[in-house]
């Protein structure tokens, strides 16, 4: 800009966002901020047990969110295209595993003269292993061919051409489960041992809170695989590789790195995540459809959104954060539990419009973005 | 060593190499010169494999590399040391070497060459962990150089390496690409400083708008009256 120009500065379309936005953010913490005080200060409507249980749930369904926004940003850092074929890549983790519980549930391992007794009963902890192995290798399969055949040709068209390409490729994995598996809503078989439900019981005020096994399962796995992706980016060659390429593809290829190959295991270990996510979510959750890979796929991304996309980290803090949000959210601000989703994506855009670049994201110049 | 034959390099319609011939024996340091535009990181781009020609190829040790991917051509021993430096600015100085070291598997050996490098850029030592992207510019082009001799290549490609840098950094840089010539790897310098890169080069190309104009030892280019006048400031 010319530095001399001293006239007063004109209220162009963007000085105008800039001052609506701040505008419209400041109303909305406000409402929120004002519904907390009502409920938690004024009215005190709720004991501690239900907001212990509500933190619990949070925990575990923003452990999967997380899992599943890792994938979002690794690819974004990457490419810089949103996956939005993402969530399917989740769905299909989540059929795999409904199959191999399918399976182990019908293989009778009682001798003759027995009660019959399946696989799955009887060995839960085997069986839950290999369900997550499943799922995550057809995931990372999923992922794989999802790059190579929806994004790979498209690599250096503008940049909304690959965009389409996913939400396409996103349609298209939608309607091939449906076929493939009809539109029916199925239940995950889980062994008996971590049925849904089940789990430790927690006194609290003498109401008792059931700390479900599924949930643990959920909230410790997903914690671990994040530590392992984390640890793996940091220190492993290939992780090194992976952030040598999300910042400079050229550069890369000069140091020898096959950039292609370093795409692809990025589709993979995404593709892995989302299906350790899909089975965490069926065992959990109890139901498994073609539809099933589209909220959490939303959310997630939203998540990723939320933590600066592109940041690992970021998309960690922002699962966790969107799964607290939307569990803690209905009960806090006093508004009926089935408006969750349009508060967690309320929040999002207030922490969006006094922090676009996410909770953890770097501030993008303009052309950048 | 190398051995280009009519390159002919497009950017969509632009014709940005129109037909380079040149040479480069094993030990040498040839050094191309030319002003902004000419052609000569594109040159670079093509032999390292980043770019691929439409007509003509690259020989390098009796074998065709012009269809080769820039990996590959890693391997095989040439190393690209792009303009603008170009260090991974998030990640440290350490990590940034062992990018260079990609396609060495020997841990020991990445070890031993990280030292001497320590060795030979005192600076990169003291900053090992500290982030590329917080090193000056003479900084980042010492690690650049010592990123490119992390897999100890058989040829080195510089892309103005002085560019930016103050006379004494500039100094030291040339100092450092003639010792790394005398340890035995061949170097293929793209300078726009031509008095500079003439000074250290055996032999220089003179490229111009896509075309080798002139070649020759670098001391009767350097006496060329159109060198004189459009590259030396004469
Ligand atoms: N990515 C590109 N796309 C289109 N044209 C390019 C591109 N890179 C370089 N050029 C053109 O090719 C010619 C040679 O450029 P370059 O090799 O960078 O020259 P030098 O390195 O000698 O300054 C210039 O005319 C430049 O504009
Ligand atoms: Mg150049």
């Amino acid at each position: 800009m010319d530095a001399n120009q001293s006239s007063p500065p004109k209220l162009t379309r963007r000085n105008y966002s800039k001052i609506i936005r701040p505008i419209f953010g400041i109303l909305v913490l406000g409402y929120i901020l004002w519904r907390l005080y009502l409920v938690l200060i004024v009215e005190q409507a709720y004991s501690a047990e239900v907001w212990v249980r509500l933190l619990i749930s949070g925990l575990i369904i923003g452990g999967v969110y997380a899992l599943i926004a890792i994938g979002y940003t690794l690819v974004y850092g990457i490419l810089f295209m949103i996956n939005f074929a993402h969530g399917e890549v989740m769905m299909i983790g989540t059929f795999a595993g409904y199959f191999l519980f399918e399976i182990t549930k019908g293989i009778n391992v009682a001798g003759a003269g027995n009660p019959p007794l399946s696989f799955s009963d009887a060995y839960p902890f085997l069986s839950v292993i290999l369900a997550f192995l499943v799922g995550m290798t057809v995931s990372a399969t999923a992922g794989y061919f999802l790059e190579k055949i929806a994004y790979r040709p498209l690599r250096g068209a503008p940049r909304l051409i690959p965009l389409i390409s996913a939400i396409g490729a996103s349609f298209f994995l939608q309607n091939a489960a449906q076929l493939l598996f009809s539109p029916q809503v199925r239940d995950y078989a889980n062994p008996q041992a971590i049925a849904r439900g089940s789990g430790w019981n927690l006194m609290i005020n003498e109401s008792r809170i059931v700390i479900t096994y599924t949930g643990v399962l959920t909230f410790v796995l997903s914690i671990l695989l994040m530590i392992g992706l984390y640890v793996m980016v940091q220190k492993t060659k290939l992780g090194k590789a992976m952030r040598a390429v999300a910042s400079d593809k050229k550069t890369a290829a000069l140091m020898g790195i096959d950039v292609d190959a370093i795409i692809s295991r990025t589709f993979i270990i995404s593709g892995a995540l989302a299906g350790a996510a899909g089975v965490m979510w069926g065992l959990h959750n109890g139901l498994v459809h073609f539809y099933v890979g589209f909220l959490p796929g939303i959310k997630a991304f939203t998540a990723a959104v939320l933590g600066g996309i592109g940041n690992i980290p970021g998309a960690m803090l922002g699962g966790m954060f969107l799964g607290l949000v939307e569990s803690l959210g209905p009960t806090a601000l006093g508004i009926s539990f089935q408006l969750k989703d349009v508060i967690a994506f309320l929040i999002m855009i207030v922490i969006l419009v006094f922090r676009p670049s996410g909770l953890l994201g770097e501030v993008l110049s303009e052309e950048k973005v | 060593m190398l051995n280009v034959t009519d390159l002919n390099v497009y950017y969509g319609a632009i014709h940005a190499l129109k037909g380079i011939s040149f040479n480069l024996q094993e030990g040498e340091i040839v050094t191309l010169i030319g002003a902004n535009g000419a052609g000569k990181s594109t040159l670079l781009n093509t032999i390292s494999g980043i770019l691929h020609a439409k007509v003509g190829t690259v020989e390098y040790l009796g074998e065709i590399i012009s269809d080769e991917p820039a990996q590959a051509i890693v391997q095989k021993g040439i190393v690209h040391v792009p303009e603008g430096r170009k260090i991974f600015a998030k990640m440290t100085v350490l990590e940034n070497l062992e990018m260079g070291a990609y396609t060495v598997n020997d841990r020991q050996l990445i070890q031993d060459k990280m030292e001497a490098m320590f060795e030979r850029f005192p600076v990169l030592r003291d900053r090992k962990r500290q982030l590329g992207g917080t090193l000056s510019g003479g900084e980042q082009q010492m690690l650049a150089m010592a990123r490119g001799l992390m897999p100890n290549p058989k040829l080195l490609l510089l892309d103005e390496p002085s560019m930016g840098l103050a006379p004494v950094l500039v100094e030291q840089i040339f100092d450092i690409i003639q010792d790394i010539n005398h340890h035995g790897t061949s170097v293929l310098l793209v300078e726009q400083n031509a008095h500079m890169a003439l000074s250290i080069a055996d032999r220089a190309y003179v490229l111009e708008t896509g075309k080798i104009v002139l070649e020759g030892h670098a001391n009767e280019v350097m006496n060329n009256p159109m060198v004189i006048s459009a590259y030396l400031g004469g």
